[in-house]
């Protein structure tokens, strides 16, 4: 199963490799992390991605709470929650296409956040579904490169009532 | 006023209550070092490698429950501590390692013996330190003995640049530690404890396993209390021998790999396992899938991840031992009276038959001494009033099956590393922690090679610790690997030219005895055991001796393999004293 785990961490020197290091020494996958500072400056904080059995997975979240940086680990996967990447593509379709490849950025609601003569980069955001619908739609006509964030998460708010 | 940052660092560890620091010196560090030379309260004792040190500070700690301090220079000095450190890990063994750094203007130019010491040290540390600000030594090293004390404890290494040592800042020192993201459970879930409890009223066959953190947490007397008022038998992992007193006749002794008949028969027959503060090695599960088939296993641990992480766990309680077992205790004793003796009668004679059929034994031989036979004199000698250290290998198995020890803090031995070298500084951290105490490593020839340089600190400090090199000519716990399962291709096990132990004894000016006949064996323990100064014993014993039992890497606990050598009529069968 795959599982989002957000990790909040001291903003300290080394934070990033002590977290990447226990995945890599006890052989845990990582698909994505993503980290950037909070509210607080004195903290990060992480998503991860990863895959992995139940046991595992349980063996991840513990692992992480041991951490002495960590200050809170939250597994999403049984959490209501917002996901977003986004993906950076450069494309370079042939003269015929052009027309189509704006067209599908638009309905992904995408940008085109920097062109040459012969190439466009888009950006597109949203879920990981939309974002391999559109990497899927536009492989055809062209995809020189693309780069992805990884995944960001957050809670969603839980309604009154 | 501001004062240098090594009179921070020293003063701060002398807040902490250090006495001793074990080190070694070098271009960065000589500000401590100037530091310590008239230090008044704390005295830093000279090694002869950064691997003596951190097994010196490793053995202190295991023999004291104090942390155990190190301090050695950058680069090559630092990297020489990994390996102390990985095995204070493995054993969640509480140092703190201080090592010097290149200036921090420097740190990443590949500087004259810059070693990223904190990078290289990241998984095998509890937690690393580099400190950039002096203001900030006195919080980092109040800290560091915090994190590495408390909780699962383990090894702390503070890696600290020259100019922090060299430089002038505040001394402030703080009275409490707070670490938001840090705060492990030590009580546990008193709903468990009761489910806990409940389990053990309602089990025909309960085992007990305790390991190490029965010892680190100094629940002893408790675990005591538990295994008499229920009458459940206790079998302690080599990490908690001295939990539970081998002659007491519940105890079953150690299980797995090379543990008793009884305790792996036990295990696989049990309905119940209470599991305290071990974290089921797979030198203790065997085959994990056929590891306890028919039990309900409670699982005490301080740390949640070692619950669940290979074994199914019934009842997981996350707590410290001592806390958990003070509890389940007073549930216990509160709870309605049961029949313990009626209930358990039926499995403890189970026990006793099985301890009958197959007790721990050896061949014991006129001519060629056994090894097993040093460890059963040495116990006698001793009267078990000693500190036990061992190296690695079939000495170490031999250690932990024949000798007997009545109290925690008594048998110190690398389990989860397996750490050659290991033995023989730790026995003089040991000493130093106890200076009128018996302290004896219980050696083999290859491992005692490992840190030999060592008997020199020992010399000069006047730290008489024995040694008994069981010496076989081999790497024997390899070669025993290469008889049963590489069909007798000794690859590389044999040490071809063992060095005359006693007469390096004699050029380090410690004293060497030798027993070469079973007749000189108990003559040459009591002369060492008489003598003032370290002492190497070389017993040359009989090579071919083997470990057992013996259950094969992978296989079930209860597919144990036995000696069978030798016909049975040509030797006399030796039971020992029968561990009732
Ligand atoms: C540092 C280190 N290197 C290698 C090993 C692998 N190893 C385990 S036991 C052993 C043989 C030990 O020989 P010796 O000290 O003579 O003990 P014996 O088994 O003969 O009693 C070896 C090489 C180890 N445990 N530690
Ligand atoms: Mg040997």
């Amino acid at each position: 199963m795959r599982h989002t785990i957000s990790v909040q961490v001291e903003n300290k020197f080394g934070v990033l490799s002590r977290v990447a290091g226990l995945f890599s020494g006890r052989g845990y996958n990582i698909e994505s992390i993503s980290v950037g500072e909070t509210l607080d400056p004195k903290i990060s904080v992480m998503t991860i991605v990863t895959r992995g059995e139940n046991q595992i997975v349980e063996q991840i979240n513990k692992q992480l709470n041991k951490l002495i940086d960590v200050i809170k680990v939250q597994d999403l996967f049984d959490v209501d929650h917002v996901e977003r990447e986004m993906v950076l593509i450069k494309i370079a379709p042939p003269q015929e296409q052009k027309a189509e490849v704006l067209r599908l950025a638009e309905i992904f609601r995408g940008r085109v956040v920097d062109s040459s003569p012969k190439t466009y980069t888009i950006e597109i955001t949203g879920d990981e579904k939309k974002i391999e619908a559109f990497l899927e739609l536009v492989k055809p006509m062209g995809v020189k490169e693309f780069v992805r964030s990884g995944k960001i998460a957050i809670a969603r708010e839980k309604s009154k009532g | 006023m501001k004062v240098s940052g090594a009179e921070i660092v020293v003063e701060s560890l002398k807040k902490e209550g250090v006495t001793h620091i074990f080190g070694y010196p070098g271009g960065v560090v000589l500000n401590l070092f100037d530091y310590l030379y008239d230090a008044k309260g704390i005295k830093l004792l000279l090694t002869r490698h950064e691997q003596g040190a951190t097994h010196m500070a490793d053995g202190y700690a295991r023999s004291t429950g104090k942390v155990g301090v190190a301090l050695v220079t950058s680069g090559p000095g630092a990297t020489n501590t990994v390996t102390g450190i990985a095995t204070a890990a493995m054993d969640s063994i509480p140092i703190v390692v201080l090592t010097g750094q290149v200036p921090t203007m420097l740190i990443g130019n590949d500087a004259f013996q810059e070693a990223d010491i904190v990078g290289i040290t990241r998984p095998c540390t509890k937690y690393n330190y580099l400190v950039k600000n002096i203001d900030d030594l006195a919080d980092t090293i109040r800290e560091a003995f915090h994190i590495a004390s408390t909780g699962r404890p383990g090894p702390v290494l503070i890696d600290l640049p020259r100019d922090i040592s060299a430089g002038m800042g505040n001394f402030n020192w703080p009275e409490k530690v707070q670490i938001r993201s840090y705060n492990p459970t030590v009580e546990g879930n008193r709903k468990m404890i009761e489910k806990a409890a409940e389990e053990i009223a309602k089990s025909k066959k309960p085992v007990i396993i305790a390991g190490g953190g029965v010892i680190l947490s100094n629940a002893s007397e408790d675990l005591r209390e538990l295994a008499e008022l229920t009458q459940i038998p206790v079998t302690t992992t080599l990490m908690g021998i001295g939990s539970f007193p081998s002659v007491h006749p519940l105890s079953l002794g150690m299980p797995g790999m090379h543990g008793t008949y009884y305790a792996n028969m036990a295990i696989q027959e049990s309905d119940l396992i209470v599991a305290i503060g071990m974290r089921f090695d797979d030198r203790v599960t065997g085959k994990i899938s056929a590891f306890a088939p028919h039990a309900t296993i409670v699982h005490i641990d301080i740390d949640p991840t070692s619950i669940r992480k290979n074994v199914h766990v019934d009842i997981p309680i996350v707590g410290d031992s001592k806390n958990v077992l003070t509890t389940l205790n007073q549930i216990v004793k509160a709870g309605q009276k049961t029949q313990w003796g009626e209930i358990r009668k039926a499995w403890l004679k189970q026990l006793d038959d099985w301890k009958e059929l197959k007790p721990m034994c050896y061949r014991y031989s006129d001519t060629i001494i056994k090894p097993q036979f040093v460890i059963e004199k040495l116990y006698e000698a001793t009267g078990g009033d000693a500190i036990i250290t061992t190296e690695v290998g079939q000495n170490q198995m031999w250690a932990a099956q024949f000798f007997k020890f009545d109290k925690p803090r008594t048998f110190l031995s690398s389990g989860g590393l397996g750490t050659m070298g290991y033995g023989f500084p730790a026995a003089i951290g040991a000493q130093v922690a106890f200076p009128d105490k018996t302290v004896i490593d219980i050696a083999g020839d290859g491992s005692i090679q490992m840190n030999i340089q060592e008997l020199a600190t020992a010399v000069v400090y006047e730290l008489p610790v024995k040694v008994a090199i069981l010496n076989n000519r081999y790497l024997g716990m390899v070669r025993q690997w290469q008889e049963l399962f590489f069909k007798e291709r000794y690859s590389h096990s044999h040490l071809n030219t063992v060095p005359d132990f006693v007469k390096v004894a004699e050029a380090y000016s410690a004293v060497g005895l030798r027993a070469e006949k079973p007749s000189e064996v108990e003559p040459v323990i009591r002369e060492a055991l008489k003598t003032k100064k370290p002492v190497f014993m070389d017993f040359v014993i009989d090579w071919k001796e083997k470990v057992f039992p013996m259950v094969p890497a992978g296989a079930a606990i209860d597919q144990m393999m036995f000696d069978e050598e030798e016909p049975k009529k040509e030797a006399r069968h030796k039971k020992l004293k029968a561990v009732k």
